[in-house]
């Protein structure tokens, strides 16, 4: 039932078995879309209809490939800028937090610490109601006091970009923390020693030994951010994401554009999670 | 020195405390505040306990939100005995060469947008489908079954997005368990049941809990995977949320909802730590 002790034969072919069927079915419905993506049909189905690349590269009255369609291209290009600046943020909030909670000392710091953990198990939208909540009446707030009209406060690309921030963060905070427990403080202090400020550590010392995690962090706040949908619904104004704008399309029926959009996704994220487990090394991280 | 501490101390401190109480504390005490108030018969906002009353007074909201709560439970539990002989697979039987490569392999599909893979499954089951088609081909069915729009298949849909997260820290503990445990157990002449119940399992248990709770809450709080799977009957708690604010605009209505959604989520969580005996950072590192 181990490698050291096999089990029966029926029960290894049984289990093996078992474990093809899984990666079947976790397989089945990204293939069948990537497939589909070159079927030269009006509809993502079959039957095949022959190999083509219109729905990429078409620009006709009957077929808008994805390169031409203005609308999933601007989301993409908001999608872009979104997960730019999100994980510019959390990565720097992020980091703090974990030299905050894993090296400095102060009264409350179990509490702090354990609400820096709750975003990642407040439902994605809750987060986005309570954001727009806040956000609503703090711009009422300000509209009948001060007079002034603030963009930010209604639903617009900041607001989505805060709330993304909002849970994010904690996720950053946890792989860098993770990270920061296995310096080596005698590093720090033989610095101090030699007569290195604070800042000089933290700059020469400290962060060139956090970079795998920074940039392993910072690729998975990019991707968490780009593919964000549940606390983005209720933040997002006029400059929807990509994948509120595929969700808007796919409910109101579908083209084998989404296919082409899917089958890009699907190569940079695999890419992107393929650079990344090589750069740093780690596999079970999420 | 102890003074350039302390300036560490509060550049650290200053932005954390400004994500935390700006973007997490401040807008759930506000959605709280807005589930108390509404307005009287003349139209001036008043503080109230109406939203809470109409939730408990409409059956379709209650039973909404128990179904939402059971199903929850359900997918974490078929997720759970769905993913647990995989990651046994991966880190106990398989030859550790392959291990790595596996756990990538499962890891994959879950770097894709989650609405990329509910789009796949609506291709393979609707009634145009992929399945469909396979299954006519075959002259298995006679006439296209709508496969899509209804429990089985949201169910399933819930399940296949929630993998990953019950996956991971299952492979993790079990990666640490001594193989020696287990070869004990069968020299002393245990049984694979026994083995399983009395030394996998319970050493797996941290394993279990985070991807139990992860999996709950992730189940809980869906909104794509029940309203483009279950289709125009799948009534999830969070359409209704989405409805309040969205269709009806009623938000103070919605953010009842939503408070009591939260509650639950925490409530379970809490129970989860509790008879697991962990701390919420144990479970999610």
């Amino acid at each position: 039932m181990i490698r050291t002790l096999p089990g029966s034969r029926g029960y290894m072919l049984g289990y093996r078995v078992y474990i093809a069927l899984f990666y079947l079915f976790l397989f089945a419905p990204l293939a069948i879309t990537c497939i589909l993506a070159f079927n030269d049909s009006n509809f993502p189905s079959l039957p095949w209809k022959g190999f083509t690349l219109e729905w990429f590269t078409a620009d006709t009255l009957e077929r808008v490939g994805i390169f031409h369609d203005q609308n999933n291209l601007k989301s993409i290009w908001v999608s872009f800028q979104t997960a730019f600046f999100v994980s510019l943020l959390s990565l720097l909030v992020g980091t703090m937090g974990a030299f905050l909670f894993e090296q400095e000392q102060f009264r409350f710091k179990q509490g702090l610490y354990f609400l820096a953990l709750t975003p990642l198990v407040i439902p994605g939208v809750i987060l986005g109601i309570s954001l727009l909540l806040a956000a609503n009446s703090a711009g009422l707030f300000v509209e009948e006091r001060l007079g002034i009209d603030l963009a930010l406060l209604r639903p617009s690309f900041w607001l989505v970009v805060l709330g993304q921030f909002s849970f994010i963060t904690t996720f950053v905070l946890l792989v860098v923390s993770a990270r920061l427990r296995k310096f080596d403080p005698t590093l720090e202090e033989a610095a101090l020693n030699l007569g290195a400020s604070r800042l000089d550590v933290i700059r020469l010392i400290v962060i060139p030994f956090l970079k795998p995690a920074l940039i392993g962090a910072g690729a998975v706040a990019f991707l968490m951010s780009f593919e964000n949908f549940n606390t983005t619904l209720f933040l997002v104004g006029s400059d929807t994401t990509l994948p509120i704008n595929l969700y808007l399309q796919v409910r109101d029926g579908s083209t084998p554009v989404i296919n082409a959009i899917s089958f890009l996704l699907i190569v940079g994220t695999s890419l992107l999670a393929v650079t990344n487990l090589l750069l740093s090394g780690q596999t079970t991280k999420a | 020195m102890r003074r350039e501490t302390k300036i560490g101390l509060y550049i650290f401190l200053a932005p954390v405390l400004m994500w935390l109480l700006l973007l997490i504390v401040v807008p759930h005490i506000d959605l709280f505040i807005m589930s108390l108030r509404g307005e009287d018969d003349l139209g001036e906002a008043i503080w109230t306990l109406d939203n809470y009353h109409s939730f408990f007074s409409e059956r379709i909201y209650w039973l909404t939100f128990a179904r939402t709560a059971t199903y929850a439970l359900l997918v974490t539990l078929l997720t759970f005995l769905i993913t647990f002989p995989v990651a046994f697979y991966i880190t106990k039987v398989v030859h550790r060469r392959y291990s790595a490569f596996l756990t990538i392999l499962l890891l994959m599909p879950f770097w894709v947008s989650e609405l990329v893979r509910v789009y796949g499954w609506m291709i393979l089951l609707r009634e145009s489908g992929v399945i469909n088609h396979l299954l006519l081909g075959m002259g298995l069915l006679e006439q296209p079954v709508e496969l899509l729009y209804n429990d089985v298949s949201m169910v399933m849909g819930l399940v296949y997005t929630s993998m990953l997260f019950m996956a991971v820290p299952l492979i993790s503990s079990l990666e640490g368990m001594d193989d020696n445990l287990i070869e004990a157990a069968h020299d002393l002449g245990a049984s694979k049941l026994t083995i399983f119940l009395r030394i996998v399992i319970p050493y797996a248990a941290p394993g279990i809990t985070s991807g139990a709770i992860v999996v709950f809450m992730l189940t809980l709080g869906n909104y794509l995977t029940p309203n483009l799977m279950g289709g125009k009957n799948s009534l999830w708690f969070t359409e209704q949320i989405y409805n309040q604010f969205i269709a009806s605009f009623n938000w103070n209505q919605g953010a009842a909802f939503g408070f009591l959604l939260l509650l639950l989520s925490s409530l379970i969580i809490w129970a989860g730590l509790r008879l697991s005996r962990q701390d919420l950072g144990r479970a999610l590192t």
